[in-house]
């Protein structure tokens, strides 16, 4: 009995230290680590879409709350003035999350392109969504009240042959995108106004 | 005593290096070697892992009951990996994207669990701190070796820098998981040579 109380004691205390140190490093890192990611994973899709702004959208970003979440909006100017957002959502894909980065012409609703920017697909297969430019390329220019559903499922979106799972999930991004901007649209345009100054 | 400290840090570096002499942590040795920078990354992981764990359960040693010591053990080894991950995450993101999955396999990495069994949990701190270090360097020399080889004969270069002139044709295969299999035997053959009388 002493036995087994000591075993669990030790055991209990030792999870509790690891709990902790690791509670605290992650608190360290939080911030260098989302500077990283925004610079390794998020810049280039940022970039892809915004190839032909006037500004440093990574600088020119604002935040807002949706719902219980803390969404990043990335800001491109043409002439001067602010006319698109980035921002990212996530879809349900084969192997995980697939992150896609959506780009929306606030004045037009448009979508002004979409890219994958993290995914777990099976290479060569689903992750054609990220590689093949084709299968993105079919948002460009597409209004923000389409049925962001793949063609089986009763959309407009074609899916990718043999990789249904990895579409439905990049589809699932958009709709999610689409959904975010309807709601917080106003919001969206007060903070691009303020950009503007 | 400082005697035998020493005794026990230079003993990994060559008498009983992990992966040619206690055949110990082959996995990473054949995964991570395809450049020399991926090598030394590993390498170093692995020696801030050695050095804290076997501190720890050395430290612990007398406290920890004999039959949940293994489960201790594991608890102390991933909680340095896991803070050497966020920390590789937060400071060399491109080098933690390129290691990916085998920066946590260092928890089942046989050499960190092997000294902590074997070593650290018989013997003062000190003297596990030194067997941890020279363990750690130990590897890290021998993932440096291997993949010094299966770098510049399957790529040509070193650290990323051309050796080899520009009519140089670079044998893939020892880029290939086979490839790394044979420079892996080819180097214990020659340790065996010359080590043993």
């Amino acid at each position: 009995m002493r036995e087994m109380i000591n075993m669990v004691v030790v055991l209990t205390l030792l999870s509790a230290f690891s709990g902790g140190l690791l509670a605290a490093v992650r608190t360290g890192t939080k911030d260098k680590i989302e500077e990283q990611v925004l610079k390794f994973q998020k810049a280039p899709a940022i970039r892809q879409i915004l190839s032909d702004v006037s500004n440093d959208p990574l600088q020119d970003r604002f935040k807002l709350m949706d719902k219980e979440q803390e969404l990043t909006f990335f800001v491109g100017k043409h002439d001067g003035k602010v006319d698109t957002v980035t921002f990212e959502t996530t879809g349900k894909g084969f192997g995980g999350d697939i992150g896609v980065m959506v780009g929306v012409n606030i004045e037009s609703d448009k979508i002004v392109g979409v890219c994958v920017t993290t995914h777990s697909e099976t290479p060569g297969i689903g992750s054609r969504a990220k590689d093949d430019p084709k299968f993105a390329a079919q948002f460009a220019g597409m209004t923000m009240d389409k049925n962001f559903a793949t063609k089986k499922d009763g959309g407009d979106i074609d899916a990718m042959s043999g990789a249904t799972v990895t579409s439905r999930g990049v589809a699932v991004a958009a709709q999610q995108a689409q959904d975010i901007y309807k709601r917080l649209k106003p919001e969206i345009q007060k903070q691009a106004a303020q950009m503007a100054k | 005593m400082s005697q035998s400290v020493v005794k026990e840090f230079t003993k990994g570096l060559w008498t009983e290096i992990p992966p040619f002499r206690l055949v110990l942590g082959l996995c990473p040795i054949l995964a991570v070697t395809k450049s020399v920078e991926n090598s030394i990354g590993m390498g170093l992981a692995c020696v801030f892992v050695f050095v804290f764990s076997n501190f720890l359960v050395s430290l612990l040693r007398n406290i920890i009951p004999s039959k949940v010591r293994i489960a201790g053990y594991i608890i102390i080894i991933a909680t340095f990996v896991t803070v050497v991950e966020l920390v590789m995450q937060a400071y060399t993101y491109p080098l933690f994207l390129k290691l990916g999955i085998f920066i946590p396999l260092i928890v089942v990495n046989c050499i960190a669990l092997g000294r902590a069994e074997a070593f650290a949990c018989k013997n003062p701190p000190l003297a596990s701190i030194a067997d941890g270090l020279g363990m750690g360097i130990g590897y890290t020399i021998s993932l440096c070796v291997v993949g010094a080889l299966r770098e510049s004969l399957g790529n040509g270069t070193l650290l990323g820098h051309q050796v080899f002139g520009p009519d140089f044709q670079p044998f893939r295969f020892m880029l290939e998981a086979p490839g790394a299999f044979i420079c892996l035997g080819l180097v214990l053959c020659i340790m065996n040579l010359f080590g043993k009388k």
